[in-house]
């Protein structure tokens, strides 16, 4: 009888972090399954072989190098700088995800000291982060938080040796080639330019007045669902572009406009192909989707 | 000599018809009048529009398009923003001077006879062209800093409001001096009213 494969070996690195990603993880509803095909040598919260102090003292190697949270060189774990540490644990590993938008990117972290804090393969929008070097090896999954299932499809195409199709960021197209916008259940108001006017509530678009980043933020929130059953947008509050390099901007509750007019287009629709379309849509009032379907007060 | 196609023959029509419709009005002018200026047989001038309604529709959206087009080009020009307003208005001025019927039409007939255009130009369906320009303009003009930002409307009003009224008072005959004499300071006007302070 041949004998079961290895589990995978995983090492979870915390750098400048919330926790938000590895509490994300959890809620991973197949994670029991997961586990029984990995195993983690470092976790900070699961059960795993090694603490962080035995983690620094040994840099094992590894099949897969998790990272979760910005990157700042003389950021300290266990007593090692996370230059020494980044370096050496990422040169033993097969593979490297940074796990969220700080990791990927910098993210809201990046905010308190802008010229010394990055992403470990981008800063911003730039690929000169501490693993420029090891580009290749580098899978970014951006989110605040990621999405737990993001990171189990990744770990899956990982261990039955699939290839991953990735964006200019790295990001996996499986899970960031559509918008937020894709299979947003407001939709029908986009396309009738109808605005939601409040927060919570189940009708109306939010990307004219409340801030909605969906129609230009990769990320596949309205596809799969954050617990299996909502996402932002469903639950009646903007999409933050929580996903992007650009991420954290201001003003996230609500629309720039310049004169009554979006300051960020739709993704790959042209101003005046968007103008156009929109002024026609809007020439019509569909009385339906101007009222509440819902009204507790009727 | 080759007979002109149906296209060219459905542009001498509008043409003709715009100059008809905007002297004697939308219910004044009639499909015998219009084909009778043209010298062709009303059953004839059916087969080009099913309609007066409908023919009414092609003018302003050709006349839309043709606007459009124009302030297409002032967008797309290397004039910053107040320059562009001067050059919107001499181009709005000179089309209401050289070709005064499609201003005309666009006020008398079509901002007039909204009833004609209720359906198929619902909003600003059959002026989307000329519209859209308009908010790329205003739109660039606020993301450059020149202009104040504020709701399109209140903006676009003042703009084409200002201009309209000032052709209807010289095809009114009631300005003392040339409409042409007033570009720069209508220009100047338009742009102080809209600058950021």
């Amino acid at each position: 009888m041949p004998s079961k494969p290895a589990k995978l070996q995983i090492i979870w690195l915390q750098g400048i972090t919330c926790n938000g990603n590895t509490h994300s993880f959890l809620n991973d509803s197949a994670l029991g399954t997961l586990l029984q095909d990995v195993q983690f040598l470092h976790h900070p919260i699961l059960p795993s072989a090694l603490t962080l102090r035995e983690l620094v003292s040994k840099l094992p190697k590894s099949d897969i190098l998790i990272v979760e949270g910005a990157y700042e060189a003389g950021f300290e774990r266990a007593g090692m700088r996370m230059d020494k540490l980044l370096s050496a644990l990422a040169s033993k590993t097969k593979h490297i995800i940074s796990m969220g938008s700080c990791a990927s990117f910098g993210g809201i972290f990046k905010e308190s000291s802008p010229d010394t804090i990055s992403g470990i393969l981008f800063d911003k929008t730039k690929a000169s982060g501490p693993l420029r070097g090891m580009r290749e090896k580098v899978i970014t999954l951006s989110g605040c938080p990621a999405h737990p299932e993001w990171l189990s499809f990744v770990i899956n195409m990982i261990r039955c040796g699939k290839t991953i199709k990735l964006d200019e960021y790295r990001r996996p197209k499986e899970l960031y080639a559509f918008t937020v916008h894709n299979g947003c259940l407001r939709n029908e108001y986009f396309e009738w330019k109808v605005d939601s006017g409040h927060f919570g509530t189940k009708e109306g678009c939010l990307f004219y007045v409340q801030g909605c980043q969906g129609p230009f933020t990769h990320g596949s929130c309205n596809k799969i669902l954050w617990n299996g059953v909502s996402s932002k947008t469903r639950a009646g509050t903007p999409c933050l572009g929580c996903t992007e390099p650009t991420f954290p901007k201001t003003e996230l509750f609500s629309t720039k406009t310049y004169m009554s007019i979006p300051a960020e287009m739709p993704l790959g629709v042209p101003k005046r192909s968007y103008l156009a379309l929109a002024g026609a849509a809007k020439s019509f009032h569909i009385k339906r989707l101007e009222e509440r379907l819902i009204d507790d007060n009727a | 000599m080759a007979r002109p196609s149906k296209e060219e023959r459905k542009i001498s029509i509008m043409t003709k018809a715009l100059e008809l419709f905007s002297k004697e009005g939308f219910y004044q002018t009639t499909m015998p009048s219009i084909a009778e200026r043209i010298g062709m047989s009303v059953g004839n001038l059916y087969n080009y529009f099913t309609s007066k309604e409908m023919l009414a529709k092609e003018l302003i959206l050709f006349i839309a398009n043709m606007l459009g087009e124009e302030i297409r080009r002032i967008n797309e020009s290397t004039l910053d923003t107040e320059g562009k307003i001067r050059a919107i208005v001499h181009m709005y001025f000179k089309i209401a001077q050289e070709r005064p019927e499609t201003i005309e039409y666009f006020l008398r007939v079509y901002l007039s006879n909204r009833e004609v255009f209720r359906e198929g130009c619902e909003g600003m369906i059959c002026v989307s062209a000329f519209v859209t320009e308009l908010m790329i303009f205003f739109e660039e003009g606020v993301r450059s800093g020149e202009l104040r930002d504020q709701d399109f409307f209140s903006a676009f009003g003042l703009f084409m409001g200002y201009l309209g009224g000032m052709v209807f008072l010289n095809g009114e005959k009631i300005l003392p001096n040339a409409l042409e004499s007033y570009e720069t300071s209508i220009a100047e006007n338009i742009y102080n009213a809209l600058k950021t302070r």
